[in-house]
This record gives C-alpha cells, sequence and structure tokens, in this order.
C-alpha cells in the first residue's frame, strides 16, 4: 500500500492506505480522530465536511491520494479548546440534540464566514442548505451563524 | 419517625442507598422506579458502580462536587441535562458544582432504561425529586449532629447547610458522616415557586465535547485490536441467501475475513473503507423466499381492507350508522401515507467481543436491557455474562429501540472470536429498516343540523394498528356517534416505531378533516374545536386521554401568539392541534405560495407539557419535531419495488435541509403540573397545520404525503 504525507492540523502525519481510501476513513480509523463524521458517504449531508485550504470539502467523497501536501483542518483542529467564534456561538445558542451531525455544521459556517464575514439571513441559509441536520436544530444553526458573524 | 403511609416509606427506605467511597466522599445509590433489594449495597468504589439494585448514582465529593449519573440514554432529546437538573433541584446544589456522567446499563433489572414514548421525565419526575430531597435531608441531619443541634433549625441551600447560629458547613464536609446515616422518610419537597434550576435554560452537559468533536458516539468507540464488519444482506425483503462467491472480496486490501451468518455475509476489515469495499465486491446469489412486495401492493391491500368489513373496534359510542342514516350531509375522506425510514444521522452500528467470559457490546441503544436479554438467549450465555454500555447516540427516532444491528455484531464476533463493529452504510441504514409502516384512514363524519352527529375513523395499516389508547384520544368524548376500527396487512417488511408512532400521521389525518369540517360548517378551525372539548369537560369516562380545559387553553394561545387570523394578504395559516404522549400542543402555520409551491415561513406553537424543566432544551426538542414534521409530510418519499427499497441514499431520499425551514416560535402553558414529555409530541400536529394553510391559500386539499408529489402534480396541471 502507498505511503501519504498529509497536514492535518498545521502538523505532518504519515499514513500507508490505499489511494482510493477517503479523507474521512484516514482521519477516523488511521488517525482516530472521529470528530469527522460518517453519513451518507456520497457527499450529501455534509457530516463529514472538513477545510481543505480554508474551504469546506465532503471528506467522505475524497480520496487520500488527491490531497497530498494540501492543507487540511478538522474540528479538532479548528481552534484551541473550542474557542473559534462558531464554536462559541453554538455554545452561547446551545445547538445540538443528538449532536452528531455539529461538527459538519461548525465546519461549513467557519468556512462560509470567512469567504462572507457579514452575511445575510438568506446568504446564511444558502450557505449552510447542504448540511442536513435530522434532529432539525436548524432555527438555531441559522441564529448561532448569525451571532458568530457578529462576534468575529 | 413517624410513618403516615406504610407501603411509601417502605419503599422510600429501599429505593435509596448510600456508602462512604473508598476515594473519599458519598455515592448515593437510587432506583428510579422500584424498591431494590433490601440487601442491596451501593458500592464503595466507583468505577465498580453496580447497576443490578440501583439504576442510577450521585457522588458527592469532599470538596462539595456532584457527579450524576445520568440513568436513560441520550438520543438528542435532552434527557441527559434534564433529569440531573431535577436531582440537582432538590439536592440544593448550584448547578456549577453538577456534572453529569452516563450511567451505564443494568443487565437484569432495569425498570425504565428506555428512550422512546416521550416517558422518560414523565416516570422519573417524582423519584428523582424524592431522591434528591432525601440526600438533601441526610446532609442536613448529618450537619446537625455534628453541632449538637436539631435537624429542623437547620437549612440547607446552593450546597452549604446554616444552623440558627448561622454556622455553616458544606456538603462536602459532611458527607462521611451523612453516608452512613439512616435514610429518612418523609422529607419535604420544595415548592414549585422555590425552583432555582428547574425552570431555567441549562446548556446540554455534552455541549463542549459535541463541539469540539470528542468521542461520543458509537461509531467513535474503538477498542484495542478491533476490526470492522460491514454486512450484506438480502437486497430484498422476501429474499435469502443461495450462495455467494467470496474471492474478490478476500483479494482486497485489509480484508481480513468473511463470514456468513444466516441470509447475511460479513466482510470483516483492519478499517471501514476495506470491509465496505470487501462487501460492495461479494458476487451473491438470491432465492425468493416470499412474495415481492411493490407499493402498489400494499395500496391494493390496503384499499382492500378499507373497502371491507373486517376491523376490530378500538371504541364505540352510540350508533355511527344511525347517524350517517340520519345525516344532512356525509363527508368521507382517505388519507394516505407511505412507509418512512428513520434515517439517523449516525447510521446503525455496534460493537461486540465474545469471550468465554462475557460478552461486551458498546454502542447507541435506546432499550439496553432488553437488547442484552435477547442477546443472553441468542447466544446461549447467561444474562449476567452480558455486559452492554451505552454511547451518546446520534438520533434515534424510534430506531434504535430495535437491536437487530446489535444482535448482527454479538453473531458476528461469536463465530469469530474478534473485537468487531458492525458499521452500516447510508445505504444498508435505509435498506434495512424497520420502517414507519405505510397506513391509510379513512374517515367519515355526519351533519345533522349544523353539528357533527357521527364521526368513523378506520386504520388501515401495515403489520400492526394503534396501540390502545389513541382512540380514546380527541375527538372521543365530544361526538356523540363515534367509532375507531383497525384491521392490518401483514407484510414482509420489517416496521416499527417512528417519532410519535400512528399520531405522526393520524394528527394529519384528523386535523385535516376537520379543517373541512369547519369549512363545512362555516365555522373557524380552532374555534370548532373548542366548541366540540366543551362536550366532554367534565367526563367520568375513565378512557379519555386529554384534557379538554388543558386542550383548550393551549388552542387559545396558538391563537393568540399567532394572530390567528390577522395576516397580511401574502400569508395564509393553518390549524391544528393535537394531544399525545401526555402533552397537548397547538400549531399555526404561517405559508406563503412561491411559484405555485408553498414555503412555510413560520409556525407558531403553544405547548402543556406540564412544569417545563429546562425551556432552553425543551424548546429545541419542540422546534425539532416541528420542522421534523413538516420535511417528512412534504418531502418523505419511500416505496418498495418487488421488495427493494426505491430510495437509500439522500441523492434520491429528500430530508427538510434549511432553506425550507419555518421559524418556529414555541409558547409554554404554564399549568405547574407535573411535566410531561416532548420528544415526540410536537411532531404530530405539524403536517396538518401546513395543509390547511396550504387549503387557505390555494382551496387544494392535501390527503397523501408526502405533500410535494400533490403539489408537483396540481403545478404542472395548472401550467399545462
Amino acid at each position: 500500500m502507498p505511503n501519504y504525507t498529509l497536514k492535518i492540523n498545521g502538523e505532518q502525519v504519515a499514513v500507508t492506505v490505499d489511494a482510493d481510501t477517503p479523507l474521512l476513513w484516514v482521519l477516523r480509523d488511521e488517525l482516530t480522530m472521529v470528530g469527522t463524521k460518517f453519513g451518507c458517504g456520497i457527499a450529501q449531508c455534509g457530516a463529514c465536511t472538513v477545510h481543505i485550504n480554508n474551504t469546506a470539502v465532503r471528506s467522505c467523497s475524497l480520496p487520500v491520494s488527491s490531497i497530498e501536501g494540501e492543507s487540511i483542518t478538522t474540528i479538532e483542529g479548528l481552534s484551541e479548546n473550542g474557542t473559534h467564534p462558531v464554536q462559541e456561538a453554538w455554545k452561547e445558542i446551545d445547538v445540538p440534540q443528538c449532536g452528531y451531525c455539529q461538527a459538519g455544521q461548525i465546519m461549513t459556517a467557519a468556512a462560509f464566514l470567512k469567504e462572507n464575514s457579514s452575511p445575510t439571513k438568506n446568504e446564511i441559509r444558502e450557505a449552510m442548505h447542504g448540511n442536513i441536520c435530522r434532529c432539525a436544530s436548524y432555527n438555531r444553526i441559522e441564529k448561532a451563524v448569525e451571532l458568530a458573524a457578529k462576534n468575529s | 419517625m413517624k410513618s403516615q403511609n406504610k407501603s411509601l416509606s417502605f419503599s422510600r427506605r429501599n429505593f435509596l442507598k448510600t456508602s462512604v467511597l473508598a476515594g473519599g466522599g458519598m455515592l448515593i445509590g437510587f432506583n428510579l422506579l422500584s424498591a431494590c433489594k433490601p440487601e442491596a449495597i451501593v458500592p464503595v468504589d466507583i468505577s465498580k458502580l453496580n447497576f443490578n439494585d440501583f439504576n442510577a448514582f450521585i457522588k458527592i465529593s469532599e470538596e462539595g462536587y456532584v457527579t450524576i449519573f445520568s440513568p436513560n440514554p441520550e438520543i438528542g432529546q435532552g434527557v441527559k441535562t434534564s433529569m440531573p437538573m431535577i436531582i440537582a433541584e432538590e439536592l440544593d446544589v448550584s448547578w456549577d458544582k453538577v456534572s453529569v456522567a452516563q450511567g451505564l446499563y443494568d443487565p437484569v433489572n432495569y425498570q425504565r432504561q428506555v428512550a422512546g414514548g416521550s416517558q422518560s421525565i414523565r416516570f422519573g419526575w417524582d423519584a428523582l425529586r424524592q431522591t434528591g430531597a432525601t440526600t438533601k435531608q441526610m446532609l442536613v441531619n448529618a450537619a446537625a449532629a455534628k453541632w449538637g443541634v436539631e435537624a429542623s433549625t437547620c437549612f440547607a441551600s446552593q450546597g452549604i447547610i446554616t444552623n440558627a447560629n448561622g454556622d455553616t458547613l458544606g456538603y462536602g464536609e459532611v458527607v462521611k458522616e451523612a453516608a452512613i446515616l439512616e435514610i429518612p422518610e418523609n422529607v419535604s419537597l420544595k415548592e414549585s415557586k422555590d425552583y432555582n434550576i428547574i425552570g431555567q435554560d441549562i446548556k446540554n452537559v455534552d455541549i463542549h465535547k459535541i463541539i469540539t468533536g470528542k468521542p461520543l458516539f458509537g461509531l467513535d468507540y474503538i477498542s484495542e485490536g478491533m476490526v470492522y464488519a460491514s454486512v450484506l444482506r438480502p437486497p430484498s425483503f422476501g429474499k435469502k441467501l443461495a450462495s455467494f462467491d467470496d474471492r474478490i472480496s478476500k483479494g482486497i486490501n485489509g480484508v481480513l475475513e468473511v463470514v456468513k451468518f444466516g441470509d447475511k455475509i460479513a466482510v470483516l476489515g483492519s478499517n471501514t473503507w476495506a470491509a465496505m469495499k470487501g462487501k460492495k465486491a461479494l458476487v451473491a446469489e438470491w432465492k425468493n423466499d416470499a412474495k415481492l412486495e411493490s407499493t402498489e401492493d400494499h395500496d391494493t391491500e390496503l384499499f382492500k381492507i378499507l373497502n371491507g368489513k373486517k376491523f376490530e373496534t378500538n371504541r364505540e359510542d352510540g350508533n355511527v350508522e344511525i347517524a350517517f342514516r340520519n345525516a344532512d350531509k356525509i363527508i368521507e375522506r382517505t388519507y394516505e401515507s407511505p412507509f418512512l425510514p428513520h434515517n439517523c444521522m449516525e447510521p446503525m452500528n455496534f460493537y461486540a467481543h465474545v469471550t468465554p467470559e462475557k460478552v461486551h457490546l458498546v454502542g447507541p441503544i435506546q432499550t439496553p436491557a432488553w437488547t442484552a436479554i435477547k442477546i443472553s438467549k441468542l447466544l446461549n450465555r447467561k444474562p449476567e455474562e452480558i455486559h452492554l454500555a451505552m454511547t451518546r447516540m446520534g438520533g434515534g427516532f424510534g430506531r434504535r429501540l430495535y437491536g437487530d444491528f446489535a444482535e448482527e455484531a454479538a453473531l458476528i464476533s461469536n463465530i469469530t472470536k474478534k473485537p468487531i463493529k458492525v458499521v452500516f452504510s447510508r445505504e444498508d441504514d435505509m435498506a434495512a429498516g424497520i420502517y414507519r409502516p405505510a397506513i391509510k384512514y379513512r374517515i367519515k363524519a355526519s351533519i345533522k343540523d349544523g353539528e357533527i352527529t357521527g364521526y368513523h375513523l378506520k386504520e388501515a395499516a401495515i403489520n400492526g394498528n394503534m396501540y390502545g389508547l389513541i382512540a380514546n384520544f380527541f375527538p372521543a368524548g365530544c361526538i356523540p356517534n363515534y367509532k375507531v376500527s383497525t384491521a392490518n396487512y401483514k407484510s414482509k417488511i420489517t416496521t416499527g416505531a417512528w417519532r410519535a408512532p400512528y399520531t405522526n400521521f393520524l394528527a394529519f389525518a384528523e386535523q385535516s378533516f376537520f379543517n373541512e369540517l369547519a369549512f363545512e360548517l362555516d365555522k373557524d378551525h380552532p374555534t370548532l374545536l373548542i366548541e366540540l372539548l366543551q362536550n366532554v369537560k367534565g367526563t367520568k369516562d375513565e378512557r379519555i386521554q386529554y384534557s379538554p380545559e388543558r386542550m383548550e387553553e393551549t388552542i387559545k394561545l396558538a391563537m393568540k401568539k399567532s394572530n390567528w387570523g390577522n395576516t397580511t394578504e401574502a400569508t395564509h395559516q393553518g390549524f391544528s392541534a393535537y394531544y399525545s404522549h401526555n402533552t397537548h400542543v397547538a400549531e399555526v402555520a404561517d405559508i406563503e405560495m412561491k411559484n405555485g409551491m408553498p414555503l412555510v415561513k413560520k409556525v407558531t406553537v403553544a405547548v402543556d407539557c406540564g412544569i417545563v424543566v429546562n425551556p432552553l432544551g425543551a424548546k429545541n426538542q419542540v422546534e425539532g419535531g416541528v420542522i421534523d414534521g413538516i420535511g417528512h409530510a412534504m418531502y418523505g418519499n419511500f416505496s418498495f419495488k418487488e421488495g427493494t427499497p426505491q430510495a437509500v441514499n439522500f441523492d434520491n431520499y429528500r430530508l427538510i435541509r434549511m432553506q425550507e425551514t419555518p421559524e418556529v416560535s414555541t409558547h409554554f402553558v404554564e399549568s405547574g403540573l407535573s411535566p410531561t414529555g416532548l420528544g415526540e409530541p410536537g411532531l404530530p400536529p405539524a403536517g396538518g397545520a401546513v395543509a390547511n394553510a396550504i387549503h387557505t391559500a390555494t382551496g387544494e386539499r392535501l390527503l397523501k404525503q408526502p405533500f410535494i408529489n400533490e403539489l408537483e402534480m396540481s403545478k404542472s396541471k395548472i401550467l399545462g
């Protein structure tokens, strides 16, 4: 099996996996970084969202061979101890119910706010449309993104 | 000490026991619902918590910190936060001194370690308060003894005990003494006006772990040497395994082993991806074992039932046939719903390691005790050899009541003797479901002299029918001639509970029908409901489940908060009210039409769930329930063709997303009564409120879910 050197949360990490292995499973199974979640495996739900060079991407459909040398950020590396404005807003609004999709929601929101620091309500709803929350905590996700924009 | 009630004092003395912890502090073990055995002993080593007799524990350290081992499984309904809040209230400690850990499970004796039916808080309310109050009294008694004063001259608040001289002792300073005192009886409970914690907005106790991506869920659990299992199951209901070829699978990097069990084949991999690839590479032949059913077959069978005479009667008042014969007008409608998968965001998964000594199980399960017993029988092992630990659950919605995935894990580990985790793909999760059954309701009503004189509800469902009490929900007792009849068709498709079983669709049918009746009678929908409720006030019929007074209050609150009947021209409102899971809910949907399609802008909700333990969490449950209800009513489209599910992932199965989501505005009725459930009752009225708003906007009656199919059909008709 081939070796890959990945740059994850600022650190160089070496893994030996098949070339087609999605980043999601490299993170979860090889590196035991389980904050990034498996939801659908076909880039439809957003639970597996991470950042590659500050852009939100679906790690479940991203083969490891395609991302060597890129800068990868996961929920574990978004901030020191949950202090990113988006995470702070999630706490303040008390967004989660079951909590499973929230890492992906937070990663999508963080990348979006980097692009658009003062979004309208409609822009927020559009940006977050790709992430499913089965508990339907959507009202609070919307509010938390608004709050994070205000505070960052 | 005087005992006024022998049986109560007996159970009180036995439902709680204490010990001095080896590591310092006091451990209180209690049994949420039943008296534990007289000989039961609370462990002194915190790592050996014994859940045989006690299903929950409180630890108070010498520093005054309180850890509550919350007994009920957390599926996102908030009980891991709200149940400890109730204990902490009566114990009278400040919430920042409290931490919460998930209780482990009891292999045999758990009374209600089940998340389902919105009943956790309702059943726990008295026992949790008693536990907190009794523990507080023990601490006060210990402090009083230390000071040499009467306990009645001391009081405790915020973790500090004070005597008449103004001396103080912290809880932590008296735990050693308190732990060996006799359990007091007849402790008094706080009045609701004195609550400091109950009624406050308390944040989810796991919030920090959730937002930083810490391992919490079943899928996150890892053990030394664990391997992953991906399971190939029959592709259609009614098929079984004929033969299979695993040569290609075994050649895939990381595939360790392929094992057949029953009609299923497990591919074990050193990582999830390898196991999933290995499963895809299996070449299996299937043979027909039963009729392969399609949605058209189910439609035919359910209509055959509705048009026939083979029904059971769930409730019958007066004589509906006579009412129908004498009517000025008869209205009859048939409402249809499809099967629905649960689609928890965390796909089904479970860990099992079967060894000669024990069966170790870890994972997300709503019914740990039931599942452990099933597995002990399945593997022919003693119940005490089954060790099951619960994880947080990435959603439940009823799916995790069924331990099929845990049984699979146990069977595979039993064959391979490896520590394994079964991981469902989304496709597995949707195709091997235990679905909300497809149901059709036919409702017929008679109107005579401007009154509703007869009401007959017929239910034709797949595999099973509404449980006993539902026939006694509204409008039972309101209409003189009333009948509920049920019958079902036995199908190979596996079905089970889905958030608010039966009522999740029945409420839509009923409240759409009442909307139509109101139109027919030239009355306002909520006004008609309130009029009907007067007929059941003061009833002596103990079967009636709902309270007409509470329902009326709830309806009125929703009307007021939604500005019912006074909206802008572009906004169209729809009303719906429903009682389920001991909670009364009324909802108003505000919609706008855009390009012939409805946009649900806002839903105003009034809820009477008694005392609201944690408003912040409670509102989250209501918001989620309402949006979930709208999402599935609008988009939930699930069908079968020759036994095969026609949607298995989110590319062709639509769940509600952000841009379709209305603002939900929640208002609680302040009844001061004991709390009832909230995980489910917000959902049932939502579909009806939206359907009725669509009728207000367009005049179209939606009779079949998902609405999107009907709406698109009528839109294409209009556009030609």
